[in-house]
């Protein structure tokens, strides 16, 4: 197990360094002169060298890289050149939103798939589980931000049951919080619900042929019982590696979705960057993204090899 | 179901096929034409799907829009095959070796990067096109082939024929082109229409955040994004590009599953 872990932590260094060389490649890749750009017109060269030495774009690209990543270690993520604030304080104000959504998300399409999968499993062939693939099927082709649109067009439009964007800031109470996001978790977690509800149909009916079962109904489990006990544990490998999986896709949904809805949350920031060219926001959110995909997946592994004993010896 | 599958899902793709390729010589109506007075119109006999802020008809723009949704889907999963393909087949010839390992961290790699943050990243430094949104759902579906190859070959590479052909003298790169690579176009004409609706998703998505496809071109996710703040007064604006998106990509994930069933007759004994 200690080999395992050491491997996959030297192979989890590797990663998050590779990727801030690319992420750090491709923002250097960026035409003109980001210091004149945010000085704007009219600013005398002697501004835009005095702005360049305090944005770090002196040096050459290796002494650059160096400080800019071992800034994103220390947690000094570099200004921003729009908003004039460190990009740690903009980037710990956007998680406040963006962890809640993600983690209620999460929350949702996991409560919702596992039962459903579980009873189309056990009931397979039945209408219950041509219900459940027909529903799964059409909810994966649905495009989250349509169906964001959709429901802010029933509750928020023709119902008035909640506002259709915005978010009023966590100070003004748990559960207005919780109910501005209420539409956007949704929103994000049907197309994962569906996929997750798929696995966890076709892992249970992988554990109910086993020999195991067999022998859980032979020392007198009934049939409900062996289900839960053994073949729901054993279908929860799968279904966690997908979870890992979906973690990327969800923190890229939550980029579209944070937009249709007007939250202020990372996505919202990143695609701001983007339209304001404000290229350390860019940079460091993106870099941040990807650092949270590879530690997810990290844990995931290392969840697994907990799970499932024979795992961790080498393959 | 498995006959069922096919039949809906191809009866779908072939359809936005057809609109988009009809889109060349005949819409309705004009996608350039702009008429304010006609603008917000319900559906009706002279606009089936009604008209958008500017009086366009909504069943022509969608028409053209297929267009923009197909070709961009279509060359980013090409981009995906060209590099992926090639790269999964040498990487399963020299399985374990050092090119193996090198292709299989740099699949994982690209797999860290979700595919719209790829496509933000490229947007940020060249700036939003239809181009770079190919470019960035390319380089996403290319680690997918890769992986899907590497696999299929590896167990191919076992096989007492292959061993045969080795034994005659072939060498590792013509064995790879002249018996692995037909024996797995199955599973890559599935992958392939896997991938196709993924980008088909993927392209609606970008041009929603305007990363995509740039005005004039109509767009499906462009549509969407113009419709979003009208949604109120004109819930048709809305309604009809989303259910182009869906049963676009219901119908190519139903011929994917159709097709992998017919394809491999494993899973058709199995079932």
């Amino acid at each position: 197990m200690l080999r395992h872990l050491a491997e996959r932590l030297l192979s989890l260094g590797l990663s998050l360094f590779a990727a801030s060389l690319v992420v750090f490649a491709v923002i250097e890749l960026v035409p003109g002169d980001p210091a004149a750009f945010m000085l704007g017109m009219g600013a005398t060269p002697e501004a835009i060298a005095a702005l360049r030495r305090e944005l770090g774009l002196e040096g050459t690209p290796l002494t650059r890289y160096l400080s800019w990543a071992g800034g994103m270690l220390t947690g000094d993520f570099g200004i921003s050149y729009t908003y004039r604030v460190p990009v740690s304080q903009l980037v710990l104000d956007r998680l406040q939103v963006s962890l809640p959504l993600a983690a209620y998300a999460l929350l949702l399409s996991t409560v919702i798939a596992l039962p459903v999968g579980m009873l189309a499993a056990v009931r397979r062939g039945s209408a219950t589980d041509m219900a459940v693939m027909g529903t799964t099927q059409l909810g994966i082709a649905v495009p989250n931000f349509w169906f964001a649109i959709l429901l802010v067009l029933v509750f928020s439009i023709k119902l008035r049951w909640v506002g259709a964007g915005g978010f009023p800031g966590w100070e003004v109470g748990l559960w207005r919080g919780i109910g501005a996001l209420t539409l956007p978790a949704v929103a994000l977690a049907l197309p994962q619900a569906s996929i997750l509800a798929r696995v966890m149909r076709s892992a249970v009916l992988e554990t109910l042929s086993q020999d195991y079962m067999r022998t859980a109904r032979a020392k007198g489990l009934s049939r409900r019982q062996a289900v839960f006990r053994h073949g729901f544990r054993n279908a929860l490998i799968p279904v966690l590696t997908i979870l890992g999986l979906q973690f990327s896709f969800l923190l890229a949904g939550a980029i579209i979705i944070e937009n249709v809805f007007f939250l202020p949350g990372l996505g919202r920031l990143v695609f701001q960057g983007i339209t304001q060219r404000d290229l350390v926001v860019v940079g460091s959110v993106v870099m941040l993204l990807v650092f949270a995909v590879i530690v997810v997946n990290f844990l995931v592994d290392i969840a697994y090899a907990l799970a499932d004993p024979r795992l961790r010896r080498p393959a | 179901m498995r006959s069922l599958s096919l039949l809906l899902g191809g009866s779908l793709v072939g359809l936005f096929f057809a609109a988009a390729l009809v889109s060349f010589f005949w819409t309705p109506h004009g996608v350039e034409q702009i008429a304010i007075q006609l603008r917000f119109l319900p559906p009706s006999a002279a606009h089936p799907l009604g008209t958008d802020h500017l009086g366009r008809d909504i069943l022509s723009m969608l028409m053209v829009g297929a267009r923009t949704s197909i070709a961009v889907a279509i060359v980013a999963v090409g981009m995906g095959v060209a590099l992926g393909v090639p790269l999964g087949l040498v990487a399963a010839a020299t399985r374990g070796g050092l090119i193996d390992e090198i292709i299989m961290r740099g699949n994982d790699l690209i797999f860290a990067f979700p595919a719209l943050v790829i496509a933000i990243l490229i947007t940020a430094v060249f700036g939003p096109s239809a181009l770079n949104a190919i470019i960035a759902i390319g380089i996403f579906n290319t680690p997918v082939f890769a992986r899907v190859t590497r696999g299929a070959a590896l167990s191919l590479w076992t096989l007492d024929y292959i061993r045969a052909a080795r034994v005659a003298g072939k060498g590792r790169a013509r064995i790879s082109v002249e018996h692995i690579l037909p024996n797995i176009a199955n599973l890559l004409i599935v992958q392939g229409t896997i991938q196709f609706s993924l980008g088909i998703l993927a392209e609606a998505g970008l041009s929603y955040l305007g990363l995509g496809a740039q005005p004039p071109t109509p767009s499906w996710g462009r549509m969407l994004a113009d419709a979003q703040t009208m949604v109120a007064l004109a819930p048709h604006m809305a309604i009809f590009p989303g259910l182009a998106i869906v049963l676009t990509v219901l119908g190519l994930n139903l011929l994917g599953d159709g097709l992998r069933d017919l394809l491999d007759p494993r899973l058709r004994r199995a079932r």
